[in-house]
């Protein structure tokens, strides 16, 4: 095909000027901010300075937030992969496939903010997991299960539930069966040629999942913010209060570049992936035109 | 299949099922029958009522924002379905030089926390000396739906066949005439799908709006907000339930929108 570049770039320049003014001046400009010195209302002064780094990585509250804030995630994220794989893997082999996904799906057109106090329903102090264990006398006196860690691990795992079925379901629904049969009559039990089988070869919708998860639970900002309380807070609240409230631009910009990081690391992962899968596609594609030709 | 059924019966995994479902449900059903319950607190029952929707007509804050969360949503979605339609015809079908840089541009919105978004953009907005206000938040959304519209529509583009374009243009048609009466159409259904997900994720986005948006710019997510912050009502379970019926009715409109085009 003979495609000259010039139609391509005016297709994309209204897209590359957008972009690279209103998304990526913006990540330049907290870079640089990172390095400056705070103004004395808000904003930032000359001279350049360490300052804003020095400061966040000698606290030692700092550094029990961003502890807490990975712990979340992480427990967060490996929830969703334990509850995820049945799941998936039930729908994947269901024959309803359509309708359980919709059901999945359903819950996460709901409003964000919905969801979360649709939460503080169920687990405040006259809601409904309290209401329901006082009536039946298992307890005298209502629980705390608000303004816990746990309460946001929880409400995490709703939120970002679909993000992980998803992908899971699309990898295990492209999977042979045979071979987990062939796995059996070779010996294995069923769970072991689930473990040994299966989830080797859905590992691509496994890495998916866990990014797609990870990254926004790290990132959490509202719900930490609404059922986490002070005991339950994550980076993300800090990140904000050190812009609005103390308005210390240059510490807040440099609390930001460690998310920066983390997404940036975890897109090229994604990124390098699929350019593994694209080559294996193509390897395999040669390995067929060859057969053929042997042929 | 016949080989699937030998896998066994699936006992496990039909119980973890069953109980998802349950968690991804319990808390939004409760939600829309308390909207009808007229307990002030409390989840006890203790009788019909539809005075809590009646309260949330007759407050004109809402209404102010709703105005304003559907002038965002409509204004922002339009801008950002035409950059991304056209951003994803070049990415796809051609090869330039700032291919690589722009592909990097596009994709890397979708990963990055969106209090990283907000937090820059408000800074951003700041250092320009930028007022921020409805206008802002239109910026913010865009530059966020983008993305989501360009991939949207890249998905239609692979099942595109190139040769039409090069066929019209054999037969003498000009770039413009090209894209106006063979690209276009073939990808609508593609551009009706990243409109809609724009919108949807403009009524429902809150982190982004929050920093970027000034006073007078309360949308319907941040007007939530304030209302569970400070002084949760059942009024709150009101709006949460209509807001579920519409975003329904939404998706299920987009079904049908769909399987008309395609036929």
């Amino acid at each position: 095909m003979n495609r000259s570049s010039l139609p391509g770039i005016v297709y994309s320049l209204p897209g590359i000027a957008w972009l690279s003014f209103f998304f990526l001046i913006p990540y330049i400009i907290i870079i640089i901010y990172s390095f400056l010195t705070p103004g004395i209302y808000g904003g930032v002064t000359l001279p350049f300075s360490l300052e804003s780094y020095t400061r966040m990585l000698t606290s030692p509250g700092y550094w029990e937030l961003l502890w807490q804030t990975v712990w979340i995630s992480v427990m967060a994220t490996v929830i969703c992969l334990g509850l995820s794989l049945p799941v998936a893997y039930y729908i994947a082999t269901s024959k309803r496939k359509n309708l359980l996904l919709t059901l999945v799906v359903i819950p996460f057109w709901t409003n964000f903010l919905v969801r979360i106090f649709a939460w503080m329903l169920v687990l405040g102090r006259t809601g409904l997991v309290n209401s329901f264990l006082l009536w039946t006398g298992l307890i005298e006196q209502p629980l705390q299960l608000m303004y816990r860690p746990a309460t946001v691990i929880v409400v995490i795992v709703y939120m970002y539930l679909p993000y992980m079925i998803l992908p899971l379901y699309s990898s295990i629904e492209k999977f042979d069966f045979t071979l987990l049969e062939a796995g059996m009559d070779l010996g294995a039990n069923r769970n072991e040629a689930i473990l040994k089988v299966l989830i080797p070869s859905i590992k691509g919708g496994i890495i998916a999942g866990v990014i797609l998860v990870f990254i926004p639970a790290l990132g959490s900002y509202a719900i930490p913010d609404l059922v986490g309380g002070t005991e339950g807070a994550m980076l993300g609240n800090l990140i904000a209060k050190q812009l609005t409230v103390a308005r210390n631009w240059p510490s807040s910009s440099a609390i930001s570049m460690i998310f920066l990081l983390i997404s940036t690391l975890g897109l090229l992962v994604y990124l390098r992936m699929n350019a593994i899968q694209a080559r294996v596609r193509r390897f395999r594609v040669r390995e067929d035109y060859m057969k053929e030709q042997e042929q | 299949m016949e080989t699937r059924k030998t896998i066994g019966k699936r006992r496990f995994s039909s119980l973890v099922t069953l109980g998802v479902f349950l968690l991804l449900y319990i808390p939004i059903v409760s939600l829309i029958v308390l909207s009808f319950n007229s307990a002030r607190q409390g989840v006890m029952w203790t009788g019909f009522t539809l005075n809590w929707y009646v309260r949330l007509f007759s407050s004109p804050d809402i209404w102010r924002s709703f105005m304003n969360t559907v002038i965002v949503a409509l204004v922002a979605s339009t801008v950002a379905t035409i950059i991304g339609t056209l951003s994803a015809i070049g990415i796809y079908w051609y090869r330039f030089k700032s291919r690589k840089y722009f592909q990097i541009l596009i994709y890397t919105p979708l990963i990055i926390p969106d209090i990283l978004m907000g937090v820059s953009m408000l800074i951003f907005f700041a250092a320009l000396k930028v007022p921020l206000g409805l206008g802002t938040v239109i910026i913010a959304h865009i530059t966020f739906c983008i993305s989501y519209v360009t991939i949207v529509v890249i998905t239609r583009l692979e099942d595109f066949d190139y040769s039409v374009v090069e066929a019209a243009r054999d037969l003498g048609a000009r770039s413009f005439q090209v894209f106006v009466k063979v690209i276009i159409p073939i990808i609508v259904p593609g551009i009706v799908a990243g409109f809609l997900l724009s919108v949807t994720l403009s009524v429902d986005d809150f982190v982004i709006t929050f920093f970027v948006a000034g006073p007078g710019a309360t949308t319907l997510p941040l007007r939530i907000y304030s209302m569970i912050k400070f002084g949760v009502s059942p009024v709150i379970n009101a709006l949460s339930t209509l807001l579920i019926g519409g975003t329904l009715m939404t998706a299920l409109l987009a079904r049908r929108f769909r399987k008309l085009i395609i036929g």
